[in-house]
């Protein structure tokens, strides 16, 4: 067998979104070595999917500050956010608006010349009062200016890429060290040993856990599974969002800048339906607010269509100025999927998976932290930000506009951490071979031949599974029936073969690895599900309708070794001002 | 629904062939990318392509369908004609099947200097644009690098490693176009000569083949006329 191939960087991010790259512009500014490892080309990760906005408190178009912003996440992510980490996002944001603003990235304009910004849902200004407009924008395709622009910037910086490689798992020594991570060159079909003394994992969400879903074939939650299998224990994985409207039985997603803009939701009467549910904020109301009243609509009848399965999203009183220049992507999406322009008429939606709020669990500082004694400490040489961690920011429902804000300013502040930790920690450790041979094993597992189930049966079946038991609406009988269910899936694909086994971009073979992943994130979302028996933000509990402070203000740490459950205290305490205490939440 | 795709496996095949596949399964609405996914699924797991968003902004699944550069994902196959020809993207590298080696795309578009260049200390709110000077650059960021145009483009077929093509000027437009930007001598400099922009003879395949409906050759012609007022 040929030697494996290794090479050796101050720090390996591991995925090429907004955080993975925000967070390596820092580095290669600082001059540290960085290595990006990618399974797609940089500008085709998911970041590239977001449409509405990124939240900042410029106060280009309304009166806003940061600490307004602050309320607004906090209320949003139903109280179960950490409120240190969530001051210092929105304290942050106004800058670092500007920075991509200063890095190129083609904002929408105000005829002052200033950075256009729209409303979006759960935004108020002065803690609950009226409607805020926070939402930067580049039209409808917010996020792919933003992702565009820092690829753009690291390709000056000179940051080394390595496009088309997928990510294995994470590389540790004996004494808790990350080493770096084995890595697939996609194109060859060789593996590639990453040594680096710092590892950022930036690898987006799991919506691919869902059979109708807003997000790309790549979501599968590759780095969240890495790290459940470095004995990292996942954060808060019942709180998974689903975004009010996705094309409807498709589930592509149709931006929250639709209703900012103007637009709202009708039901088959033509009644505009969520001044019954929200009557202040009606359609701006928080994300799992307006999905829960879209079911209820559907579910007592009021749906529209032949089955009554979805509702309208009305747009075309807007006018065709406003959907000509403010919602273009929207309106060309429409007209692909749905063969309507919404221009003319109203829009089939329906709530659809799309954010994972738990993930891996870290500091403000993006430091990856795992219990120990009786607080926490530091994983050393490890980070993750953006969807893939839980820092946390959402808590139990995200506020639109703010994971773009998440990526950017989480990335940057573990690009600084890491640098500093750098200046302390300035030679590799010694390699850990036993680490890598768990890595490589779990390759040469798929080379096995013979008969077997096929992978892509067993991912829609799990897809399936996840949609029907562990969706908007949960109860302990079905989340039980699906944690069985769950499990007989993961012991099949145990049994699974490929029937591919080529060396040369075997796709065959990365989809494998990709749902060997999702099933350990399946496990992680049904037991923490099943753990919290609350109705919190995203996670609905229909046998405990009420939300319960007493015992539920904490976060659920789900750890893979006997499917095991902890928790830990919400980190009320903020950095400079005072505590937002738990309210009733009313839209 | 009867289709052609290309098939090369360089570790088993000799030459590349077009194999015939039949898709029963055709619901209402399926895209192309649908139908290839179907055939992955039931009939051969080898067959290979790249795709990723299924909305056309990832830009991953660019191929030539019955002569025809496009985005897999937003094709119906209810405008195609049967067979449905799948090739790769003309004219480039086949690493396998219907995915073809981009990095010569990808270092025209990092050689057109594809970033913001200022000169003026950064002030601490937002550079000023209006929305006039804004509107300049739609039609030109949306790029999503999808390589469905250069790959179109036969003046890029004929010198692939002097011409810049559609894809990677459009971008030099685009930064030509921002208000903010400093470097116009620079980027100017930079495309001049016989080959890396003059090369377009106005063809307009990029323009017709385009799935985000921009128009490379107008910018190409843009910076062209920027280059004369720049030289006289």
């Amino acid at each position: 067998m040929r030697p494996l191939a290794t090479r050796k960087f101050d720090t390996l991010v591991i995925g090429a979104g907004g955080g993975g790259l925000r967070a390596a512009l820092q580095l290669a500014q600082a001059e540290a070595s960085v290595a990006v490892v990618s399974k797609v080309f940089p500008i085709r990760s998911h970041t590239v999917a977001a449409q509405g906005g990124i939240n900042a408190a410029l106060a280009n178009v309304l009166p806003d500050n940061w600490h307004w912003h602050m309320y607004d996440t906090i209320k949003g992510s139903d109280y179960l956010g950490d409120q240190d980490a969530i001051e210092y996002m929105c304290r942050a944001a106004a800058n670092i608006v500007i920075e991509l603003e200063h890095a190129g990235v083609p904002f929408s304009r105000l005829p002052n010349g200033r950075i256009y910004q729209r409303r979006f849902g759960g935004q108020s200004q002065n803690f609950g009062g009226e409607q805020a407009a926070r939402a930067c924008a580049a039209a409808d395709r917010t996020g792919h200016a933003i992702l565009h622009t820092l690829y753009q910037q690291n390709i000056r910086a000179r940051t080394h890429f390595f496009d088309e490689y997928f990510a294995v798992d994470l590389i540790r020594d004996e004494q808790g060290y990350i080493l770096g991570a084995l890595a697939l060159e996609i194109e060859t079909g060789e593996p590639l040993l990453i040594e680096a003394k710092t590892t950022l994992i930036a690898t987006g969400g799991a919506g691919q856990l869902f059979r109708t879903n807003t997000n790309a074939r790549i979501n599968t939650g590759d780095g969240m599974a890495m790290a459940l299998r470095a004995g990292i224990p996942l954060q808060d994985m019942e709180f998974f969002q689903f975004h009010p409207t996705g094309i409807a039985g498709k589930g592509m997603l149709i931006s929250e800048g639709v209703r900012g803009e103007g637009g709202y939701l009708i039901n088959k009467h033509g009644e505009r339906f969520m001044e019954r549910y929200a009557p202040h904020a009606k359609d701006l109301a928080s994300r799992d607010v307006v999905s829960r009243a879209i079911y209820a609509e559907v579910k007592e009848g009021r749906g529209c269509g032949p089955q009554g399965d979805h509702v309208l999203l009305k747009v075309d009183h807007l006018g065709e100025a406003v959907v000509a220049s403010r919602l273009p992507a929207i309106r060309e999406l429409a007209r692909t999927f749905l063969h309507i322009d919404p221009a003319q008429a109203p829009l089939p939606v329906y709530p659809t998976a799309h954010y994972t709020m738990g993930g891996i669990p870290t500091d403000r500082h993006g430091r990856v932290v795992v219990p120990a004694g009786h607080g926490e400490e530091v994983v050393p040489g490890l980070y993750a930000v953006g969807e893939c961690a839980c820092v946390s920011v959402h808590g139990a429902n995200r506020l639109g506009g703010n994971s773009l804000l998440d990526i950017v300013v989480f990335g940057r502040a573990a690009g600084n951490d890491i640098s500093e930790y750098l200046r302390e920690n300035r030679y590799h450790r010694p390699p850990n071979p036993a680490s890598v041979e768990q890595a490589l094993a779990r390759l040469a597992r798929w080379e096995r031949r013979g008969d077997g189930e096929s992978v892509e049966g067993l991912r829609r079946e799990l897809q399936q599974v996840m949609e029907d038991h562990c969706g908007v609406f949960r109860s302990q009988a079905v989340l039980e029936e699906g944690l069985d269910k769950v499990l007989q899936l993961q012991t099949r694909l145990q049994q699974a073969v490929l029937r591919d086994h080529s060396r040369v971009f075997n796709t065959a073979r990365i989809e494998a690895l990709e749902l060997e992943n999702l099933m350990e994130l399946a496990l992680a979302t049904v037991t923490s599900a099943l753990g919290r028996t609350e109705s919190r933000g995203a996670h609905t509990r229909v046998d405990y309708p009420e939300r319960d402070d007493e015992r539920w203000l904490r976060h659920t740490l789900f750890l893979r070794d006997g499917r095991t459950l902890d928790y830990k205290p919400v980190r009320m305490k903020p950095l400079t001002v005072e505590t937002f205490p738990p309210q009733e939440r009313t839209y | 629904m009867k289709f052609l795709v290309y098939r090369y496996n360089p570790e088993t095949d000799a030459a590349p062939y077009m194999q015939p596949f039949e898709l029963h399964a055709v619901r209402p609405g399926m895209m192309l990318r649908d139908a290839l996914l179907e055939l992955k699924a039931a009939q051969d797991e080898g067959l290979t392509f790249r795709h990723s968003c299924g909305e056309g902004v990832c830009g991953s699944d660019g191929l030539n369908v019955n002569g025809r550069n496009v985005l897999a994902c937003v094709t119906p196959l209810a405008e195609l004609r049967e067979p449905v020809t799948v090739r790769p993207l003309p004219k480039l590298p086949v690493i396998r099947d219907l995915v073809v080696d981009l990095s010569q795309f990808y270092h025209h578009y990092r050689a057109v200097k594809p970033y913001l260049i200022a000169h003026d200390p950064e002030p601490e709110v937002e550079r000023l644009q209006t929305p006039e000077q804004r509107a300049e650059l739609d039609g030109l960021y949306e790029c999503i690098l999808c390589a469905c145009c250069s790959t179109a483009c036969p003046s890029f077929w004929w010198n692939p490693e002097q011409f810049r093509g559609p894809a990677a000027l459009l971008q030099a437009w685009r930064f030509l176009a921002d208000s903010r930007d400093h470097a116009t001598s620079e980027r100017l400099e930079e495309l001049d000569g016989p080959y890396r922009l003059f090369r377009c003879h106005t063809i307009m395949n990029c323009v017709e083949v385009c799935p985000k409906g921009l128009n490379p050759t107008r910018a190409i012609g843009r910076i062209k006329a920027l280059m004369l007022r720049h030289q006289v």
